[in-house]
């Protein structure tokens, strides 16, 4: 009993140190946001800013088109997440329940294909959205993200869809349900928690990816906010700590807001209770 | 019904953000649109810059330019990518060091018979050699900085150490034993240095400020293959690291690894009594200096060659591509007309590289050290391996490396000679057969 308690004392602490080593640098931004320019050289940085100030949002907002990319990225990684789970969570299903060599060739293509580097399929990639005129445009950023998305989001469906008792299905077909509606009713529903953790991973993808967008869109008013964000760097590093610290804050809002909100949704034990074994 | 709604506000994000291709040179009044892609970062850079574009298209309705802003990160990638694909912006702005792949590459236009003899005669050959590859000459350089000292005023005043001058400036022996006289770090117990070396980049610095002393350490052949010798001339600036930081204690082993910004907070809380950084960091330290605090602008010392610096500017090109060529040129000689040039160079925090420019008076300032800068300009050269194919191999995989060991005292200089020439001639030889 002793053991349990101090055991479970131990799983705490752990979870307790992980929990700070995750949060210090979004809590050192956050104050490295407020901080005037002279308390951001100080040799004994504070948590707390002795003089806090707006100054370095209202530099950010004046020197950058913030909102317009924030729209941006919110648009491609919306979209990225929605198109991706569509296509991926039928081809998931085929994948998962038809086990022939070809889905077994497909699955193990799809983890290879996640070693690819970008720089390797930027060029021909470039050149195939120019020629569908898709450069310069969040539509052809979205196609790309879905691409680079779907291997992983496949993935990771699979997995959730093979957790699905094929019992379940064939209680239904002999109540007299059709293919589809098995799907619908009684799939889909179960798979939600993995749909939205898949979507969750596509959206966040598309959110923080840099180097596409950096790549397609050339006009500001089309580009992402982890293209702007970089506007505040200078060569070799060099940085405008406030207004960067400041931006990058807001640029993290939205993926803690989309989290916070779907996180429940990811919740295991859906099938508890849905087999009698 | 919420699952329609949902659907419904997934539809009308992605109408919002439908396709719109960007122009492909002309506007629909007939004119010509030129793309400028700048890589302007601090606030005062970019309000000029984009001030400039705005006075050049009130003065020429026929030839517009859209301001496009890039960033120094991943700019090779991005422009790289951009060549290949043909949609490179018509002028473009970079550093000398990393045009060579392009100029090499056919990606950029040759500018000799496209810039006016005003702005050719304006910048010195010793600049337009950093922009010269093979026969061709593949950007305009502009802005550069040099390498200078920003060193604690009031802690230098009450040591009584002289102060150098451009004139009279620090011997590389002087500097070391006004170091140790300023500073013995934790060897005095009091944790204070003479000198903190940011060398996050160890290999350009240090090639760099050895052109002061002689070092050239790549030398071409008569063959025209290029090889490295590392000589007593090339000795001089490492050893002198080397020893502050493993003999005297002078200079902090802990900034070795860290980047110019990162070296600041030290400064201003009275750590180390000197910092090497570039000219430009002086932006920074006018922004975070605490109220009060003293500093001033000290030019590097000098060696057996003077003053003399390797910089790579930063350049304004063309692209091959463009079907505007005559224009963006006119556009770059109306960017860097001395006035102009002085504007940016001012937004910048830098040194311009034209004659021009050089002599107005709001770069001879004495505040924040610009009269200091300004008198260092005509000692500054291309920066050594700038010209090198194989040099961005030879640095990541031999010299970075051991320069890094042999400052932090785990090589010797016997090694780091055998590396930097054995490993190094090796790597070298794989571009030159």
């Amino acid at each position: 009993m002793k053991t349990r308690k101090s055991a479970r004392a131990g799983q705490y602490l752990a979870l307790l140190a992980y929990l700070v080593f995750l949060a210090f640098p979004f809590l050192w931004l956050i104050s490295t946001a407020f901080k005037p320019p002279r308390e951001l050289g100080s040799l004994h940085p504070t948590w707390i800013p002795k003089d806090p100030t707006l100054a370095n949002f209202r530099q950010a907002f004046d020197e950058q088109p913030l909102l317009d990319a924030a729209l941006n990225s919110l648009i491609a990684a919306v979209g990225a997440a929605v198109i991706a789970v569509l296509i991926a969570t039928p081809m998931a299903y085929v994948m998962a329940r038809h086990r022939t060599r070809l889905a077994r060739a497909a699955t193990g293509w799809v983890v290879v294909s996640q070693a690819f580097p970008f720089v390797l399929v930027i060029i021909p990639l470039f050149l195939v959205l120019k020629n569908l005129r898709l450069i310069n445009s969040v539509p052809g950023l979205i196609m790309v993200y879905v691409v680079w998305a779907l291997p992983f989001a496949l993935w990771m469906l699979v997995g959730y869809v093979r957790a699905v008792p094929t019992e379940l299905e064939e209680a239904a077909a002999v109540d007299g349900a059709g293919k589809l509606r098995t799907l619908v009713s009684i799939t889909a529903p179960l798979l939600a928690p993995g749909i939205v953790a898949t979507a969750l991973f596509a959206f966040i993808s598309a959110w923080n990816e840099f180097f596409f967008a950096l790549v397609l869109l050339k006009t500001p008013e089309k580009q992402t906010l982890p293209v702007v964000l970089t506007h505040f760097l200078g060569a070799e590093g060099v940085a405008d700590l406030g207004p960067l610290a400041a931006a990058a804050f807001l640029a993290t809002l939205p993926s803690l807001v989309v989290f916070a909100i779907i996180q429940k949704r990811i919740t295991g034990g859906m099938l508890a209770g849905a087999v009698k074994s | 019904m919420r699952t329609k709604r949902l659907v419904a506000m997934v539809v009308a994000l992605l109408l919002t953000g439908s396709a719109c291709t960007g122009g492909d040179g002309d506007s629909q009044d007939g004119g010509i649109t030129l793309r400028f892609q700048s890589l302007a970062w601090q606030e005062e850079s970019i309000d000029v810059n984009k001030e400039l574009v705005k006075e050049w298209n009130a003065a020429h309705p026929d030839v517009k330019v859209e301001y496009v802003q890039g960033s120094w990160d991943s700019v090779h990638d991005q422009l790289l990518t951009s060549f290949e694909g043909g949609e490179a912006p018509d002028i473009i702005h970079d550093a000398s060091d990393d045009l060579a792949d392009f100029a090499y590459g056919g990606y950029l236009a040759d500018l000799r018979d496209l810039l006016p003899e005003r702005l050719k005669s304006d910048i010195p050959q010793r600049s337009w050699e950093t922009v010269t590859f093979g026969d061709g000459v593949y950007g305009v350089p502009f802005l550069q900085e040099p390498r200078v000292l920003i060193a604690n005023a009031e802690w230098l005043r009450e040591s009584g150490v002289r102060i150098p001058t451009p004139e009279k400036p620090w011997s590389w022996d002087e500097f070391r034993a006004i170091t140790d006289e300023l500073g013995g770090g934790d060897e005095d117990g009091d944790g204070k240095y003479g000198v903190a070396w940011p060398l996050k980049e160890p290999v350009s610095a240090t090639l760099n400020l050895s052109l002061s002393t002689g070092g050239q350490l790549f030398h071409r052949g008569s063959d025209g293959k290029v090889r490295i010798r590392f000589g007593a001339g090339d000795e001089v600036v490492p050893r002198t690291i080397h020893d502050q930081v493993n003999t005297d204690g002078s200079a902090s082993s802990s900034t070795l690894g860290s980047g110019g910004s990162d070296t600041l907070p030290g400064f201003f809380g009275g750590k180390y009594a000197m910092v090497p950084l570039g000219f430009s960091f002086r932006q920074q330290i006018v922004q975070q200096a605490p109220k009060g605090f003293e500093w001033q602008v000290l030019p590097a010392p000098a060696g057996a060659d003077g003053l003399t610096q390797g910089v790579s500017p930063q350049t304004l090109s063309v692209a091959e591509d463009s079907p505007h060529k005559e224009e963006a040129a006119a556009f770059i000689d109306f960017l860097l007309q001395p006035r102009n040039m002085v504007r940016l160079a001012l937004g910048d925090w830098m040194l311009p590289t034209g004659t021009g420019a050089l002599r107005d008076p709001a770069l001879r300032v004495e505040e924040d050290g610009w009269a200091i800068g300004t008198a260092l300009a005509r000692y500054l050269r291309s920066a050594p391996a700038q010209s090198v194919r194989g040099y961005p191999e030879w640095k990541d995989k031999v010299a970075t490396p051991a320069f890094q060991e042999y400052y932090s005292g785990a090589i010797g200089l016997g090694e780091l000679r055998e590396r930097l020439v054995g490993d190094g001639n090796l790597v070298l030889a794989r571009y030159q057969r």
